[in-house]
This record gives structure tokens, C-alpha cells and sequence, in this order.
């Protein structure tokens, strides 16, 4: 069986709106029935505009929510049913709380992780070393919590769900506030984790850096609903179909009228201009450009992570309007 | 086995110890203030054995040493506002206390542990030090009542964590966690017997107190220590604080589970 099997999961929150009479109760479906499967030893990046429902999946895969509907495995365990025994063999981080105790020293912290999860002493001393290592914490381990920068808590709550060597690993938002090295380190320190011993890591980013550099595969949600699931060349293929050619003209021009693609922006003498590729291709373009404008320069830009996924967002909040309903 | 679970708990509390011990310059200033207050009472109680005799029991040796002792054990359980548990319960952090295969209570009660022992080092036998310089106190009369006392005080430790943690659990279902809060403490205060000892109540008011958890906390080990209560009374008095804390924190889990479900349903 996969490590994690999620079969139509639904979260419904019932949420009370306005006040006095006029209160009403209004159901939000957070996650909407969703299906997918994760094998022992991938890196699954979860994604989804703000509010999709992507903390809500993760908290039924920890067990710290009860699923309104569906089915859910993580290990072999139903997480809302089997949280305690199941909390030893997953490793859980939610960026946006502190799960560290927030007046001990960062290493006092760990420490008693190591007894809360029973991690021989031995083996404990190996994976701090490796891990404060791979994270830097060497300057702060002695320094209390409530103390650290952001970056510096977020290094230690990664330390910390990753020190008794869960199978799985459930981060949400785990580079919030991170700078480039640190967010660097975190990643190596992942696909690290995972080629060496088969971490298998479900992920949730806004970064999609993050995601492009560690995700083997991709699930996007939007409005509770999955709406891709497969790798991320697919992806880009599926919906980057959009490229932009970028000319710099010998003087500036009002936007060019070219056949098959549209001008989007304009800039003294540069104009970006956008395509499909089955309307057209690059060469073509560049022909119709340089018959109506001399052409000094120009660069051809291939869509971007950022761009497939705007345009997945963009598209699924205007398809999927009415999902909160008034009972 | 038994020893090897108990590990954890000493983990617990070593970090509960730790973590009040670093701020001592809040732990001087509620010394201060104990010490202060401890004066105040001292004086104010005195007043009553102007002319010798004795109330409920209470000689004005007996007195003085109450107050000096409620004190320092008012600091060492924390008879005072508790808001950890209420606070992680309101801003949902304690999802993530959920996510570790330990029951957050029971760390929360070896942390308290520890913190007992922080407070009775830094806040509790120093007044009661300075009391027996200035005015002189009864101790107990022999090493029995010593372990006694020793024993009686651990009950009340665990008897006050969990009527805290009670409130705190409100926090589940009730938004107005203060009113709720400032309730319970004004009644643990009075009932405990912080205020004036239990026997000096009116009847009636004595029979409720006593019927209550709250002189396990603090009324009880004062009265084993005075030897107002010795001999076989002093075991069922144990006896008393152990059911209580038994059923406290029975009352205490049961209520936290409930509230967990009440959280893993509805998203809180
Ligand atoms: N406890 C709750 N009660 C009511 N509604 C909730 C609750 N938790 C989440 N929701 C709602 O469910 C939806 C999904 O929320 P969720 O936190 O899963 O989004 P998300 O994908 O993690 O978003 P973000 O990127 O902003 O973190 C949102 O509309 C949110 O308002
Ligand atoms: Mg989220």
C-alpha cells in the first residue's frame, strides 16, 4: 500500500456569519473531495493559492483534524483514530507556529524531543550533528527560542521535526522567512534526507523555487479540488503554453500589431510580446517584427513555474465560484 | 518499565524547573512581594490574638506560621492566574501539542512539577525564613511530620495543576475565558484557605469549603505542618488530597479530550 492514500477527503467548516437575526450558518468546503496516493520515497509539492485548503489536508494527514468525509492512510494508520501512534514515525511542521518550547534554549528543546520520541542517545547526537550542520544552528543551539530570528526559530522547527528520523515528513510552509542561503540549505538538506534514506516529504510552498528545485511531482489544489496532479514539465506544457519574445526595437514605437500574438508590455524601445505555440512560432514572429520595425536585440523568455501557476490560479477561481453554500 | 516511563517525566520537569529559573529578576520580584505581603498578614492576624486565646484551633504561634508558610506555598502551586494551557488552546497551538505521542497534560503536569520546585526554592522557603527570624514559628515535631508535610505539599501541587488546567480547558468552549479565570482564582484564594485559614470560617462556609478541592491545596499541608491536624488524621487528610488530585485530574483529562474532539471536528 502507498504511504499515504487519500480517497475522496472532504473538510466541511461550519462557519456562523453576520449577528442577532440575521445570523446565519454558512458551510465552507475547504477540501472538496480529493484523491491521490504518495509512494514511499518521493518529494510531493502541494500547492494552491491562499485558503485552497492545502493546511487543511496536512492536518488530516497529521490527524489533528477529523475529515468530514473520505478515506485517509498515512503509514498504514488513520491519523484522526491512531494520532499518538502514528506521531511517532511522521516528522510535522507548520512554519506559521512555534512547536519549539519558546522560553528553553534551542538545544533543551530537542533534548526533550529526544526523550518524547525516545531516540537512542547515540543516534540522537548523529542526527543533531548532521542536522546542525546542514542548517547552520551551531551560533544559536544555546540561544533561548523566544530569541531567534524568524529564519533561525524555522531552521530549529525543521531540526526539530526531522531529529527522531520520521518516515514522512508533512512541512507546511517550512521557508517562510528564510533568506536565500538558508532556503539553499533546506533544500539540500531535503533532497539530502531523501536520497539517503528514502524521506518521503509532502510539502507545501508558496515559493516555487521550492518546489521546481525538490518536487518530483506536483499537486495543485485550488478551492478544495485538485486540479493537477503529475510532474512539473507536464505542467508547464499543459498550461505554459505561453511564451514571451522580447524585442528591443532601434527607437520606440507605439505597441506592434503582429499576427497570432498581442503585445504585453511596453518599455521605451523594448515591447514583450506574448504567443501560443500552436498560433505561431518564434521565428515566424521575429520575421513579422523585423519587417515592421528594425530590430536591434531580442531574447526569447520560456514560461516559468511563476507563470503556470498564476495562470492555473487565475483560471480555477473564476471556474469555480460558488463552492460555500447557505444551510 | 515504570521507571523507564517516569524518564520522561523527570525530562519534563528538569525543562519546567529551567525555564522559571531563567528569570530571576521575576522571581526576586514575586520573592519581594511574597515577603512584603507575608508581613502584612503576619501583622493583620496578629491583631486577632491580642488578648491570647484561640480560633479554630489556631494558638498565635500557630497563626503566624500560617501565614508565613501560605506564603510561600501560595507561590510553590501557584495559587495565582495560569494561562499556558488556556493561551495554546486559543491560539491553536495546541495542534502541534497534539502531534506529539504524549498526552499534553501529563507534560504539562511534569512541567509544573518542575516549576513547583523552582518556586518553592526561589520563592517559597525564603519568606518563610525571614517570617521565622522576625516573628518565630512552630515547625513540626518530628520527621514524621516533616515527610508528612513533604508528601502533603506534592499533593497540593498536582491537586492545583489540575483545577488549573480545568479553567484553562474552558478555552474550548468558552470566548469569555477571563471572567471564567478571575472566578476560579478568587475561589481557590478563598476556599484554599490563602485568605484566612478554613477554620476560621463561619460554619456553614467552613462545611462548603471543605467540601471542595481547595484546602487540599493549600489549607491541608499548613494544618499537618501546625499540627493542628496529627495522628491518624494526618493519613486521612492524605488521603483527602490524594482523592482529590485523583479526581481532578481525572475530571481535567476528560475535559481535555472532549475539547480535543470538540477541535479535530470542527476546526475549532
Ligand atoms: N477552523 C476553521 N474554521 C472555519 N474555516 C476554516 C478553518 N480552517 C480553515 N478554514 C477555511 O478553509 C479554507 C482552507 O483553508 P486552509 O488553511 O486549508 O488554506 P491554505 O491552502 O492552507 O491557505 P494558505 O496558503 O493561506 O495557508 C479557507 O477558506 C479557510 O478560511
Ligand atoms: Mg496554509
Amino acid at each position: 500500500m502507498a504511504l499515504v492514500d487519500v480517497q475522496d477527503l472532504r473538510k466541511e467548516f461550519v462557519v456562523r456569519r453576520g449577528s442577532g437575526l440575521r445570523r446565519e450558518r454558512v458551510v465552507v468546503r475547504a477540501v472538496d473531495g480529493i484523491t491521490f496516493a504518495i509512494e514511499s520515497g518521493s518529494i510531493v509539492g502541494y500547492i494552491g493559492p491562499n485558503g485552497a485548503g492545502k493546511s487543511t489536508t496536512v492536518k488530516m494527514l497529521t490527524g489533528i483534524l477529523v475529515p468530514s468525509g473520505g478515506r485517509v492512510s498515512v503509514a498504514g494508520f488513520v491519523p484522526s483514530k491512531q494520532r499518538t501512534k502514528l506521531a511517532a514515525r511522521i516528522g510535522v511542521m507548520f512554519g506559521q507556529r512555534v512547536q519549539l518550547w519558546w522560553d528553553l534554549p534551542l538545544i533543551e528543546s530537542f533534548e526533550l524531543l529526544r526523550h518524547i520520541y525516545r531516540v537512542p542517545a547515540e543516534r540522537f547526537r548523529q542526527n543533531l550533528d548532521m542536522l546542525g550542520a546542514a542548517l547552520e544552528l551551531g551560533p544559536f543551539l544555546r540561544t533561548p527560542v523566544r530569541q531567534l530570528s524568524l529564519g533561525q526559530r524555522i531552521r530549529g522547527e525543521l531540526t526539530a521535526a526531522m531529529l527522531h528520523e520520521p518516515d514522512i515528513l508533512f512541512l507546511d510552509e517550512p521557508t517562510i522567512g528564510l533568506d536565500v542561503v538558508a532556503r539553499q540549505r533546506v533544500r539540500e538538506l531535503l533532497l539530502r534526507a531523501n536520497r539517503e534514506r528514502g524521506l518521503t516529504v509532502l510539502l507545501t510552498s508558496h515559493d516555487l523555487v521550492d518546489i521546481e528545485r525538490l518536487c518530483s511531482r506536483i499537486l495543485v489544489i485550488d478551492h478544495g479540488h485538485l486540479v493537477y496532479d503529475g510532474g512539473l514539465e507536464t505542467l508547464k506544457e499543459r498550461y505554459g503554453t505561453e511564451r514571451v519574445l522580447v524585442v528591443d526595437l532601434e527607437e520606440p514605437r507605439p505597441p506592434l500589431d503582429v499576427e497570432g500574438a498581442r503585445v504585453i508590455k511596453v518599455d521605451g524601445p523594448r515591447q514583450w510580446i506574448a504567443f501560443e505555440r500552436e498560433r505561431t512560432n518564434a521565428a515566424r514572429l521575429t520575421a513579422q517584427v523585423a519587417a515592421l520595425a528594425p530590430l536591434r536585440d531580442l531574447t526569447l523568455q520560456e514560461p516559468d513555474i511563476e507563470d503556470v501557476v498564476r495562470r492555473i490560479y487565475a483560471e480555477g477561481a473564476t471556474g469555480s465560484a460558488g463552492r460555500s453554500s447557505t444551510a | 518499565m515504570p521507571l523507564a516511563f517516569l524518564r520522561l517525566d523527570l525530562e519534563y520537569a528538569k525543562r519546567g524547573y529551567a525555564r522559571y529559573a531563567a528569570y530571576p529578576a521575576a522571581t526576586l520580584a514575586g520573592l519581594f512581594t511574597n515577603t512584603v505581603f507575608g508581613f502584612m498578614r503576619a501583622f493583620i492576624l496578629l491583631a486577632l490574638f491580642e488578648g491570647g486565646g484561640e480560633i479554630g484551633g489556631y494558638d498565635r504561634a500557630a497563626t503566624v506560621t500560617y501565614a508565613w508558610l501560605t506564603q510561600g506555598l501560595a507561590a510553590t502551586i501557584f495559587i495565582w492566574g495560569w494561562q499556558d494551557l488556556g493561551l495554546r488552546i486559543r491560539t491553536g497551538d495546541i495542534a502541534t501539542d497534539l502531534i506529539r505521542p504524549v498526552h499534553p497534560l501529563r507534560a504539562g503536569l511534569a512541567f509544573d512539577v518542575g516549576r513547583s520546585l523552582c518556586h518553592a526554592i526561589f520563592r517559597g522557603v525564603p519568606p518563610v525564613v525571614i517570617g521565622s527570624l522576625v516573628f518565630g514559628i512552630t515547625t513540626p515535631s518530628g520527621p514524621a511530620v516533616w515527610l508528612a508535610f513533604g508528601l502533603s505539599c506534592g499533593l497540593a501541587i498536582v491537586v492545583s495543576y489540575a483545577f488549573r488546567a480545568i479553567y484553562n480547558v474552558a478555552s474550548f468552549w468558552l470566548l469569555d475565558w477571563r471572567g471564567t479565570t478571575i472566578l476560579a482564582i478568587t475561589a481557590a484564594n478563598f476556599f484554599s484557605g490563602f485568605v484566612i485559614p478554613v477554620a476560621f470560617f463561619p460554619l456553614p462556609l467552613e462545611a462548603i469549603a471543605r467540601a471542595t478541592p481547595f484546602p487540599a491545596m493549600l489549607q491541608v499541608p499548613v494544618d499537618i505542618f501546625v499540627g493542628r491536624v496529627a495522628g491518624a488524621e494526618v493519613v486521612a487528610a492524605l488521603a483527602s488530597q490524594l482523592a482529590w488530585a485523583i479526581l481532578l485530574l481525572l475530571a481535567a483529562t476528560w475535559l481535555f479530550d472532549r475539547g480535543v474532539r470538540r477541535l479535530v471536528v470542527q476546526g475549532g
